[in-house]
């Protein structure tokens, strides 16, 4: 039996609906056996898609092809937020009893546990059918699957005034941005009458098309993508909305939402290419993420604010990805920043619980936990682009991209905001190490996180160091 | 036996940092690194200006990415340098009262990224190790740093990581100027390209000029030096030395790698600029120096100046001049790790390292006064010490670059400024000298006791290699001509 790309989604959606009725109907069992469940299923449907060979077909696609592809990258995509969701799940049970305490008055002990490890997995379905869609269509509508689980995931622990305000900027953003979407949408489907992608591309490569009505529409696409992926000047709500949201879930936005949001960017760019302004646009856009979300990041004492100041810098280098428009560059970037942002939340949320989330709570930190500090070090010379680190080997992709399409103000910008990553970076690892600590008890870490940030800083280096199959599975 | 040399030091950093006994670790680490080192010495095959005990792992065919390492004249000699400086600086390092396995595994991590960035063949390699060393330098100037720690700290690490992103950019505009048919990350296939002239002279200029800033970050040029003075005026002895001593020659060892062999065109393009700024090294540093009024400063700032003389031999590209540069970058690794040694030991005796404090030390340390005044005399360049024969190697070589009876040209003006620098590095290490062991002694001083017999072996140790290399540096000049006899062929002026 061959097993086909549709074929995973439709797994994981079994498996999210079976979470839910177990849920509902199962309600002696201990919550947290939902979370394993999730991400056995998860682990069989990820080890399944390495069966999956890619599809290429020439001939112009029909009926549930024509908006949906399994080429490499989408599997490729696929099996990265598959792998993101499992370590999210992970992350979730550590953090089930911060949760349990913002539910003081729900009639079990474990209220709302279920429906947290049951959502992820709905995210999940979506961002599998994002990186794959072709059809304008398609891609709003898994696109809202994931926005609309994540509204609720992101206010989940509701009786926190600051979720409490980043569920409702992220509800009216999101909104607002789904509304660019559309409006973008209707005016290329206006200009061409198509919403395929692959048809769209051969209708502007006719010269009687009217170009500028399609670049705006272009353009309204890209502020719709622009709030998914945290490019400047569409950032606003990233800051208050990472910090406002349960510690895993920031990290689910931070890394799938965002690697969703750059395929789509790249299958959307595709037919638009042709058009010189395209690019300027793109490199003004990269230019002003890098300077804002380094700069910003520079005083910030909040250690989960600083990630999320990274993660819209870590958005202007990969930026500069598709400014050269190199998929395996941002594919292997994306990688890394998957590996080192999941190690620093892990991290953080075991740390938080204890102390607290300011950078001056992880003072001392070598002292209390040595492996926990040192998992942290690797995220952060990884994040802020040491040799033998992931990380490194995505900026050097990127910037070899850059250089190769002489992108100069890229390059220089991208070169002096490094410098300031590392200040901002190293801020960390200064309190861990140098700083001594207020209490110096230890810091109890479980087996199953144990097990899953040794591997995140295993792969980590691994990557850093040999990355030839990551390279090879990026090959189209 | 190559790889033996590199991974030694990391494994044991790595053991270290897992809980093995920090000091006996990294003792028996850098002993054997050394061993290991010298055999290679002694097996090395002077006749063949090739790379010997070459193995190679391929990481990525797509990209030509192979993880290769081997030796020649020039990288045995900098191994070497590397692998001594370790032992002297783990044999210093004595207990440490805070974090004692993390300070043992920072060392050894810097001394492992040195010796693999000496001994890659791969320009990706050759940078990925360097840069291992930035983090543990971090760690150690601001954990155990004294003075100003944390400030220093943070401009080391800002400053040498814009450097070695600058310096990428310029390994990959390298790497991309050769026709895509030649690309590759080996360091002999671009030799081997670049002498049937495949890199255009324009490319080359561009390159060279990134090669230099990003070098000359690293390696503290005029006017890209001020992480350097305080931060080995801050860092704890064993840092210093290994650092000023060994990690800084890394810019050097890849100008002299890639800068020369690569692109004779945009180092003659920049030859004017780059002469500029080294006499900006030697004579402005001079009189820096000269204005000091500690001895870790003093010691700092004449570190930063002799570069100057090193980037002399480099820019002006003879044999004689090029190989009196790598003479010197040895003489001066181990001449300012033996005074950093000895400042680091007074420090702890003296908790003050301020001139108008010190004074009449010999009379309480004869052992430490000896030792320091061959320091000083070797960073002076007296003859007799492998200082000198570095020096003056560099002065005849760059002397006789375009040279022409009736008028000067740019290196001849030039040498005659740098030989000023020796004259005004004889006035500050003097005086520092005069100042901390000469005159009356302080009654506070007067418990201070002289270096032990343990610590007194490294210390006699290196001044002998400075002394036999010398008398005899010969034995050093016929490992490294040959290798840049094929370099300099088609290069002579």
């Amino acid at each position: 039996m061959t097993i086909t790309a549709p074929e995973l989604e439709i797994a994981v959606l079994v498996l999210g609906m079976v979470i839910l009725l177990l849920e509902a109907f199962a309600t002696k069992i201990d919550k947290r056996t939902l979370a394993f469940l999730a991400i056995a299923g998860l682990v069989l449907v990820l080890a399944a898609s390495f069966f999956v060979a890619p599809r290429t077909s020439t001939s112009q696609p029909t009926g549930f092809w024509s908006f949906y592809t399994a080429d490499r990258l989408s599997i490729f995509f696929k099996q990265f937020a598959l792998l993101t969701t499992i370590f999210v799940l992970v992350l979730m049970t550590d953090y089930a009893p911060v949760l349990r305490s913002s539910f003081p008055g729900g009639a079990t002990p474990q209220a709302g546990l279920g429906e947290f490890f049951a959502l992820p997995i709905f995210t999940c379905v979506g961002l599998m059918y994002l990186v794959s869609a072709i059809d304008f269509v398609f891609i709003f509508v898994s696109l809202e699957l994931v926005t609309i689980s994540f509204y609720v995931l992101v206010s989940f622990t509701r009786r926190n005034p600051l979720t409490l305000e980043a569920g409702t900027k992220y509800l009216v953003l999101s909104a607002l941005s789904t509304a660019f979407l559309v409006y973008g949408i209707a005016w290329i489907f206006g200009v061409t009458g198509q919403t395929n992608l692959p048809r769209i591309a051969d209708v502007l490569a006719n010269p009687a098309t009217d170009r500028s009505a399609a670049l705006l529409g272009m353009v309204l696409i890209l502020v719709a993508l622009g709030f998914k992926i945290a490019a400047v000047p569409f950032q606003i709500w990233v800051p208050d909305v990472y910090q406002g949201a349960p510690t895993p879930v920031t990290a689910y936005l931070s890394v799938g939402s965002k690697a969703a949001g750059f395929v789509v960017l790249l299958r959307v760019l595709q037919p638009f290419l042709a058009l010189p302004q395209t690019q300027r646009l793109i490199v003004v856009i990269a230019l002003l993420t890098l300077i804002y979300g380094n700069l910003a990041a520079l005083p910030q004492a909040n250690l989960k604010r600083l990630l999320a100041y990274s993660s819209i810098a870590h958005a202007g280098y990969l930026l500069i990805g598709v400014a050269c428009f190199d998929a395996s560059a941002i594919g292997f970037y994306l990688v890394a920043y998957l590996l080192m942002t999941l190690l620093s939340f892990a991290v953080l949320i075991i740390v938080a619980q204890q102390t607290g989330e300011q950078i001056a709570d992880f003072d001392g930190l070598a002292k209390r936990s040595p492996f926990l500090a040192f998992a942290m070090l690797i995220g952060m010379i990884s994040l802020a682009g040491v040799p033998f680190t992931a990380g490194f080997l995505g900026k050097f992709f990127i910037f070899y991209a850059a250089i190769a399409q002489h992108q100069t103000a890229l390059v220089v910008v991208g070169v002096i905001t490094v410098g300031c990553g590392f200040y901002y970076y190293l801020k960390v690892i200064r309190a861990m190490y140098w700083q001594s600590a207020a209490k110096v008890d230890k810091i109890p870490v479980n087996g199953l996180s144990r097990v899953a940030i040794s591997a995140l800083i295993i792969a980590t280096i691994w990557v850093g160091v040999y990355p030839q199959p990551i390279l090879d599975a990026l090959k189209r | 036996m190559v790889l033996f040399v590199i991974f030694c030091p990391v494994i044991a950093a790595i053991l270290i940092m897992a809980g093995l006994p920090a000091r006996k670790t990294a003792f028996a680490a850098s002993i054997s690194a050394f061993v290991a080192a010298l055999l290679l010495f002694v097996s090395f095959d002077h006749s063949q200006p090739d790379f010997q005990h070459v193995s190679s792992f391929t990481i990525s065919p797509e990209w030509h990415l192979n993880f290769t390492t081997g030796i020649d004249g020039l990288s045995l000699i900098m191994v070497l340098l590397a692998t001594t400086v370790t032992v002297a600086a783990v044999w210093f390092a004595g207990t440490i009262e805070k974090y004692e396995n993390a300070f043992y595994a920072c060392l050894l991590f810097i001394s492992g990224g040195a010796i693999g960035a000496f001994a890659s063949i791969d320009l990706f390699f050759f940078y990925a190790f360097h840069e291992l060393a930035l983090i543990p330098t971090f760690l150690l100037i601001g954990i155990w740093g004294s003075g100003n720690r944390v400030a220093a700290a943070w401009k080391i690490t800002i400053y040498l990581a814009i450097g070695s992103f600058i310096l990428l950019l310029g390994l990959i505009l390298l790497y991309q100027s050769f026709p895509v048919s030649a690309r590759s990350f080996d360091i002999r296939a671009l030799q081997a390209a670049a002498a049937l002239g495949q890199i255009t002279a324009d490319a080359q200029r561009h390159v060279y000029l990134l090669l230099l800033i990003g070098f000359g970050i690293l390696i503290s040029l005029f006017p890209f030096h001020t992480w350097a003075p305080e931060a080995y005026a801050s860092a704890p002895a064993p840092a210093a030395m290994l650092h000023a001593g060994v990690i800084k020659k890394f810019g050097l060892y890849g100008l002299l790698r890639l800068a020369i062999p690569l692109l004779p065109e945009g180092a003659h393009y920049w030859a004017n600029l780059l002469v500029t700024l080294l006499i900006g090294n030697i004579i402005y540093f001079g009189f820096v120096t000269i204005a000091q009024k500690r001895l870790d400063w003093t010691l700092g700032y004449s570190s930063v100046m002799h570069m100057g003389y090193i980037f002399l031999g480099i820019a002006s590209a003879t044999i004689l001049s090029t190989t009196g540069a790598v003479v010197l970058m040895f003489a001066h690794g181990l001449s300012i790790a033996l005074l950093f040694a000895l400042a680091g030991e007074l420090r702890k005796r003296t908790r003050t390292l301020v001139f108008e404090e010190l004074g009449g030390l010999a009379k309480v340390m004869p052992f430490a006064s000896l030792a320091f005044g061959f320091g000083v005399f070797a960073a002076i360049g007296l003859p007799g010490l492998a200082n000198f024969a570095g020096e003056i190697m560099i002065f005849f070589g760059a002397f006789r670059n375009g040279w022409e009876m009736s008028h000067f040209h740019t290196f001849q003006i030039a040498t005659v400024l740098a030989l000023w620098g020796v004259v005004i590095s004889t006035v500050y290490m003097l005086r520092a000298y005069r100042k901390t062991f000469m005159g009356a002694l302080s009654e506070r001083w007067r418990e201070v006791v002289d270096l032990r017999f343990s610590l007194r072996l490294p210390i006699a140790v290196l001044i002998g290699v400075l002394l036999c290399y010398g008398f005899f540096p010969q034995s050093f000049v016929r490992m490294v001509t040959p290798a840049f006899r094929i370099y300099l062929a088609d290069n002579k002026r």
